[in-house]
């Protein structure tokens, strides 16, 4: 910070993480919205509360343990190496908190770790935790009308602090296993925030069960429809625009990308390979069409399915729309919106599962998809600046896309589920899904208006309106 | 008395590292922080529960769930 230069490009990059978060935002927002349309009247206050709250505990565990394991386990650990030694992300680190970027106060920090991190950690903190809180919301979506709060809070810390935090070390990290070994690439995180949620989400919804009502007694799935689309489609509409903010908040805005001699900054993606803002936004904006117009074409013009879809074309491309051709990405976009459209229909039937936003396939197959399909179209090129570390494969975005979706998704949220369960915490009772999750509240509300109401009845009978 | 670590803005501005009160008592404010935690989850989840509890008594009885079913409507609220 000696030089105006340096002092430009390190607030520079402080103020682009930030400005990051601040979009991300709207994830969140659109997500509440979303949710409360989806849901029915007698549940409404509940399904917003267990969404909102989720921001506070996800946010504090992330602060507490979860910005330590991304640093901690690139190497598995056990894989490619031990634990990494973080000890400007654990939760007691002076860098944790407002820092000039001088000595360090403690031993346990050089002076280079408080001058590179003073001003950056903060905000690349803040950048990822907008990625747990979506992962989080991702969920909650799915299991909206039937979870205990208290189980879905839990469950939001697991997957928002815990198991996608690893599966970024492992594969959403410039020197994570998976990236060395297996060539992993997800520049927007197809796998590793989209498909992790969605199999977490349908681990819990096999022991969750469905709703009353979802299956009639031979089995056939009715429609609960969303109860407003109009408040799901405007929640979409800010799910896409906070998406925005979580493309760039996965980009190195300047780095020396210059390989031997000579200096050259560009923008790269989390693997401090090449990319351009340009290239990711195009591409963002053509693959959110291709879905766009597929969805509206498979579900015949179901808004739900439409705005959905959209989303999900994002998702399918993602994992490489730092490389893709903008009408690759729209057509990859496409095809992933008529697979995962089928399969959730194929998946409700079969299995008997409700998922009552479809996040289990827009997230979840959508991010599979998407992990694999690039596979095929970047087969062959270096996953990393780094020559020694494995190029990208088919085979390898499969076995990364399992280790997402299955083993990293799928079952904790089926184990977790299965320990709440076992302890009577996951399912609210027969009486309160039938009554609604917020009939005592409302039960107040109605009494409270009728005290009102009988009051002005009283003030009209004795003439003193 | 001062909290901070430093005594003024005056001096080499590299020289300063962390501008928070109580420097050195972190892990304190950690342990604190995870205790709070903890607590609340507690709390919660017995409060959940009993609300469970009470509305059942209260709503529970088939009578009343008819009604209140009976009463859901399909139009937007």
């Amino acid at each position: 910070m000696d030089n105006e230069l340096t002092a430009l490009g390190i607030i520079f990059t402080e103020f682009y993480y930030w400005l990051t978060v601040v979009i991300m935002f709207l994830i969140h927002v659109g997500f509440c919205m979303y949710e409360v349309g989806a849901s029915r009247h007698k549940n409404h206050m509940h399904t917003l509360m267990k969404n909102t709250m989720l921001i506070p505990l996800v946010t504090i565990t992330f602060f507490f343990f979860g910005w330590w394991i991304y640093f901690a386990f690139p190497n598995g650990p056990g894989i490619t190496g031990g634990l990494e030694s973080a000890p400007w992300a654990v939760a007691w680190s002076e860098l944790m908190g407002p820092h000039m970027g001088g000595a360090p106060a403690t031993d346990a920090l050089t002076a280079d770790d408080t001058a590179g991190w003073a001003r950056i950690n903060g905000v690349f903190w803040a950048a990822f935790l907008l990625f747990s809180w979506t992962a989080a919301s991702i969920v909650s979506g799915a299991v909206i009308e039937r979870i205990k709060s208290t189980a879905f809070w839990i469950l939001a810390i697991g997957i928002g602090s815990v198991w996608w935090i690893i599966d970024a070390a492992w594969g959403w990290h410039s020197a994570g296993w998976m990236v060395k070994l297996l060539g992993y690439h997800d520049a927007y995180a197809s796998g590793v925030i989209h498909a992790i949620a969605g199999g977490y989400a349908l681990g819990i919804l096999l022991v969750l069960g469905p709703r009353i009502g979802k299956f009639a007694a031979d089995g056939t799935p009715r429609d609960i429809h969303p109860r407003n689309p109009w408040l799901v489609t405007i929640g979409l509409f800010l799910i896409y625009t906070g998406f925005w903010g979580f493309y760039v908040a996965c980009n190195v805005p300047m780095w020396d990308i210059q390989d031997g001699d000579g200096v050259f900054f560009s923008a790269t993606n989390i693997y401090l390979a090449p990319t351009t803002l340009s290239a990711i936004t195009v591409n963002f904006l053509m693959s959110l069409s291709g879905g766009l117009m597929m969805g509206y074409i498979v579900s015949k013009g179901d808004a739900f399915w439409t705005y959905s879809a959209g989303l999900a074309g994002v998702i399918a491309a993602s994992a490489g729309n730092d490389l893709y051709h903008p009408i690759q990405a729209m057509f990859i976009a496409a095809a992933g919106v008529v697979i995962i459209y089928k399969l959730h229909y194929f998946v409700e039937r079969k299995f008997k599962i409700d998922d009552a936003v479809g996040a289990v396939a827009v997230h979840g197959y959508a991010g599979f998809f998407g992990v694999f399909i690039a596979g095929f179209f970047l087969w062959g090129y270096p996953s990393s600046p780094d020559p020694s570390f494995h190029v990208i494969t088919p085979w390898g975005q499969f076995i990364g896309a399992v280790i997402m979706f299955g083993v990293l998704g799928f079952i904790p949220g089926w184990i977790t589920a299965k320990i709440l369960h076992s302890f009577g915490l996951l399912r609210i009772p027969k009486e309160i899904e039938l009554a609604g999750l917020d009939v005592g509240a409302n039960a107040e509300r109605y009494a409270a208006e009728q005290g009102i109401i009988n009051a002005e009845r009283a003030a009209i009978g004795g003439g003193s309106v | 008395m001062s909290t901070g670590s430093f005594e003024n803005w005056a001096g080499t501005i590299t020289d300063i590292g962390p501008i928070y009160p109580f420097v050195g008592s972190e892990m304190l404010w950690f342990i604190l922080a995870l205790v709070f935690w903890i607590w609340w989850h507690i709390v919660q989840t017995k409060r959940e529960n009993k609300d469970y509890a009470d509305e059942i008594k209260r709503f529970g009885s088939r009578e009343s769930l008819n009604k209140i079913v009976g009463a859901e409507s399909s139009k937007d609220p």
